[in-house]
């Protein structure tokens, strides 16, 4: 009989405080295969290590139960204890008495009866346990980023710099993504555009960094270290070989449309650039909005073009890649204005976002960076800027922060009065939440240096009267009711996850939370993955940041893929389902219920096929096969049922 | 098709208007209002109170004397009498504790109420569940007339109890765009008029009131209606007082919603007794070919 030792742990009084720890030892001392049992006070510390190793040392022991908190916090730490002196890993077994004992009961009685068994239920699993090791899985040493805004941009580079391959896809024509649009930037109002665009050229010349735009990700399959995805590259109509991005097509195609760079302030062409520094610099044709398209008439770009690079027959290109790694970050966008009926629902030309008040402070945005409003363009000269608009209000829109409207719209309220320094600032707040390097300072700038007005309440209605918009709010440090009649108001509208964020999150299969932020592995000890390995999180797609929030964490998060690629391969669990080929019918029933796609029927054999390495252990297939033939390592039916066994008995 | 109905104190009394002219527009679509045999004030403000369970049985009292009826639907008239029970509903409706304690208290009216037996119906969602073709065949005196709906605060608020999106009701729009008037649009159709305010504070009323009208008649309004026998007061009556101290400033006569549809859909005028009117509406509705 296999020879086996049991070791049950204290845990200071985490365990023993309900459980009796000695009794247990003691009354499971002759139970069939156990040759050894000992209780200690932190069986995880050093020393309870060691006990461990000795008696594997001294009695042989052939396997281990080690009866303490869950196997997610210590199997590992045992698991390498026992390697340590030979014996294998896979033959160590955690009881879980703690977590699924201890805290949750009271009754000391009851709990040492249900401690018992749980560890007499282990001691049969390890008694039917095999020596397994890990499967061995090549790396692609090749990273995909998908968005390149200033975080993909960021993590792209790093990882490119560190000597890998990067594929960058945007969905857009350009790269630069929401920081592009900015002005200037909080707290020490450099332009946005000038410590982005070398960044921006640096991605576009990287010899290592193939730039995939105007293209979206259609299909991934594979696991980490070998991803294979499909990108689809929407059709530019413009052959990017022969364009020299001179610009003439754009200057002479006759069809308008609101540019979505600018947020609608100006207008785009049919045929264009998303804004003068994109990169890369050349055209794409917007094929709903094109005359071509819609009545076969016109064809002005391509009579126009010295290069000959118009071509209306270009199709989308669809390219298979591999790679190892994924970082995804795919941005934000702000809440709909027309999701705020008591803020006009969009209704009310000069009621706009944040966004849009950046274009309208840019030196290269729609008013060359003269503060004017969109409806008349009008030099405002009383401007109200409203914060939490959407963010922090569970009942009617999202419960959490936004993080970065505290900041920018300090930012909006002192460039305005730059520009204008005769005009009057309102902001309406909950809280200033300055809790970055040189943020408070700057919001004392602000408030002192600026004469920006501060106060504290929310706006519960505006209307227009007279060219005005009369803002209805209550000042809640004064009591009073406050009525401003605004020439502009300017709301700190909610941040969300992208538009198409939830879909690729659902193509990437990795987790989004309520509101269709990503979810990390673990909220403090794994901020920059995903909880699927191999896919990295980066920027706002994640949960709102600023700038160097973003910069920070897609360095997290390129650290994190060329640890990865560091390694020679991977390891994959050895706990997977085998088939026994001579009890498999080839039903194919557990190839229909596997989730990892791992099982494949063979033609010829007529029996299942795995692929250990896409094979996650989850058991489904051993729970579904009729004949038994598939197994799952280590938890074997025959296992299973001497587990149940021991409790029930 | 019969539905409950309950008035509620007003109704009898300063609003007959509002009943009169109610229940016969009802009637034209074929619909009994059958007034429930014993019915009591349903509570007003006092039945808010969240801490004591005994203010709240003038409305729950009201609600198993509806049930006791048979009938699925209670309509209400005015809008105060909708929202309290509407929240006395909602206020057992959401926990079992206070459940028990009332039915074990009322057990020899009816015991075994749960509150949501009969769904409490405002006028303005059973005109929409006529729908507007069906008010608009009914029109025989077609009119071209700027009307400023008036919402206030009871039909609107407490979201929970909301008879339309509160920021920005649509319901009335609706429906007088489906009678063929045109709705006047103008920031203050959700204001409160100051409501029992016009007892301690009658100043809040007056500027609310002056607010509300004078932005109404801004933007075009030649009527304005209402839903709320107290609205209608604080609007009309306290209007008549503004309009005495100042000479300058411009009424508006202020009728129930349902007063204006009558007269559209040919109703007799006697259905109305214009006397009750501070502002008198008459002159307006003679113009407009109404009367």
């Amino acid at each position: 009989m296999k020879k086996i030792g049991v070791f049950i742990c204290h845990c200071g009084i985490n365990i023993a405080g309900t459980v009796d720890v000695k009794g247990i030892a003691e009354k499971l001392k002759n139970y069939p295969g156990v040759v050894f049992i000992q209780d200690y006070k932190y069986m995880c510390s050093d020393p309870g290590q060691n006990l461990i190793r000795e008696q594997i040392r001294e009695l042989g022991l052939e396997a281990v139960v080690v009866a303490a908190c869950s196997p997610t916090l210590h199997e590992a730490t045992f698991r390498r204890a026992v390697e340590s002196v030979g014996m294998n890993p896979y033959e160590c077994e955690i009881a879980n008495i703690r977590e699924q004992c201890s805290w949750v009961h009271h009754d000391k009685t009851a709990a040492t009866a249900k401690a018992e068994i749980i560890i007499k239920s282990v001691i049969e699993k390890a008694r039917l346990d095999e020596d397994l090791a890990p499967v061995q899985v090549p790396i692609t040493r090749r990273a995909l980023v998908i968005g390149g805004g200033v975080a993909g941009m960021q993590a792209a580079l790093n990882i490119a710099n560190s000597g890998f391959e990067v594929l960058l896809v945007e969905k857009n024509p350009s790269i630069g993504g929401r920081m592009a649009q900015l002005s200037e930037t909080f707290p020490t109002l450099d332009c946005s555009q000038c410590i982005l665009t070398p960044k921006m050229v640096e991605v576009a010349q990287h010899p290592r960094i193939k730039l995939l735009t105007y293209s979206e990700l259609t299909d991934v399959s594979g696991f980490v270290g070998n991803f294979r995805v499909t990108i689809r590259q929407k059709a530019r109509y413009v052959d990017w070989q022969k364009c020299t991005g001179c610009g003439v097509c754009m200057e002479k195609c006759p069809v308008k449309v609101a540019s979505e760079f600018d947020s609608q302030l100006a207008n785009r062409r049919a045929i264009y650039t998303p804004f003068p520094q994109a990169v890369p610099n050349k055209p794409v044709l917007d094929r709903p909005h094109c005359t071509y398209f819609k009545t076969g008439k016109c064809q002005i770009c391509k009579k126009l073009c010295p290069f000959d690079a118009i071509d209306y027959d270009q199709q989308d290109v669809v390219l298979t890649e591999e790679v190892g790694a994924i970082v995804v970050a795919t941005g934000y966008d702000l809440y709909g204005l027309e999701h705020l009926p008591e803020y006009g629902a969009g209704n009310i030309p000069d009621v706009i976002d944040g966004l849009t008040f950046e274009r309208i402070l840019s030196a290269s945005g729609p008013f060359s960076g003269e503060v004017r409003r969109p409806s008349d363009g009008k030099v405002p000269q009383e401007v109200v800027f409203i914060k939490c608009v959407g963010s922090r209000d569970p009942e009617n829109h999202y419960p959490y922060c936004s993080k970065v409207c505290c900041m920018y719209t300090t930012k909006h309220a002192m460039l305005y009065k730059h520009r204008v320094p005769d005009g009057q600032a309102y902001v309406f707040y909950m809280d200033v939440r300055a809790d970055g390097k040189g943020y408070e300072e700057f919001y004392q700038r602000a408030a002192e240096e600026d004469k920006v007005l501060y106060l504290r309440g929310k706006v519960a209605k505006m209307y227009r009267d007279n060219g005005k918009i009369i803002v209805c709010g209550y000042d809640t440090l004064s009591g009073e009711n406050v009525e401003i009649g605004a020439d502009l108001v300017v709301l700190a509208t909610a941040i969300r996850p992208a538009q198409g964020a939830v879909e690729l999150a659902k193509l990437l299969k990795i987790q989004v939370d309520q509101h269709g932020f990503l979810t990390e592995a673990h909220p403090k000890l794994r901020p920059v993955e995903s909880l699927t390995a191999g896919i990295f999180l980066a920027g706002c797609a994640q949960s709102p940041r600023d700038i160097p929030d973003t910069v920070a964490q897609a360095a997290g998060a390129a650290s994190m893929v060329t640890t990865l690629f560091a390694r020679e391969c991977l390891y994959h669990e050895p706990i997977t389902t085998g088939v026994n080929e001579e009890l498999c019918s080839g039903c194919g029933i557990c190839v229909a219920v596997c989730p990892y796609d791992a099982r494949q029927l063979h033609r010829e054999k007529h029996v299942v096929e795995v692929n250990e390495v896409l094979c996650e252990g989850c058991g489904a297939c051993a729970a579904a096969c009729p004949s038994g033939a598939a197994q799952q390592r280590n938890f074997k039916d025959a296992q299973l049922i001497n587990m149940i066994k021991a409790i029930l008995t | 098709m019969e539905l409950s109905y309950y008035p509620g104190c007003t109704l009898k009394t300063t609003a007959r208007n509002f009943e009169t002219t109610a229940l016969a527009v009802l009637e034209l679509f074929d619909m009994q209002a059958r007034e429930l045999p014993e019915w009591y004030c349903c509570g007003v403000n006092f039945s808010q109170v969240q801490d004591n369970l005994m203010l709240q049985l003038a409305p729950l009292r009201t609600l198993m004397r509806a049930k006791q009826t048979g009938s699925r639907q209670l309509l209400t008239l005015c809008a105060m009498c909708y929202n309290t029970l509407r929240r006395a509903q909602q206020f057992i409706g959401e926990d079992e504790a206070r459940r028990a304690t009332i039915n074990d208290f009322m057990d020899h009216e009816g015991g075994d109420f749960t509150g949501d037996e009969v769904e409490i119906i405002d006028i303005l969602t059973l005109l929409k569940q006529i729908g507007p073709d069906k008010l608009q065949a009914r029109i025989t005196r077609p009119v071209s007339l700027q009307v400023a709906p008036y919402y206030g605060c009871l039909l609107l608020r407490p979201r929970t109890v909301a008879i339309d999106d509160p920021n920005n009701p649509q319901i009335m729009e609706n429906l007088l765009s489906a009678v063929g008037c045109q709705p006047v649009a103008y920031p203050f159709r959700t204001d409160c008029c100051a409501s029992y305010q016009i007892v301690n504070e009658p100043q809040i009323v007056h500027s609310q009131t002056k607010k509300i009208v004078t932005s109404a008649v801004q933007h075009g309004a030649e009527l304005l209606v209402v839903l709320c026998p107290l609205c209608h007061y604080n609007l009309d009556a306290v209007q008549a007082e503004i309009a005495r101290a100042e000479r300058t400033f411009k009424t508006v006569p202020v009728l129930y919603f349902t007063q204006l549809l009558a007269l559209i859909f040919g109703l007799p005028a006697a259905l109305n007794d214009f006397g009750t009117h501070r502002i008198d509406p008459v002159p307006t509705l003679k113009a407009k070919g109404l009367l």
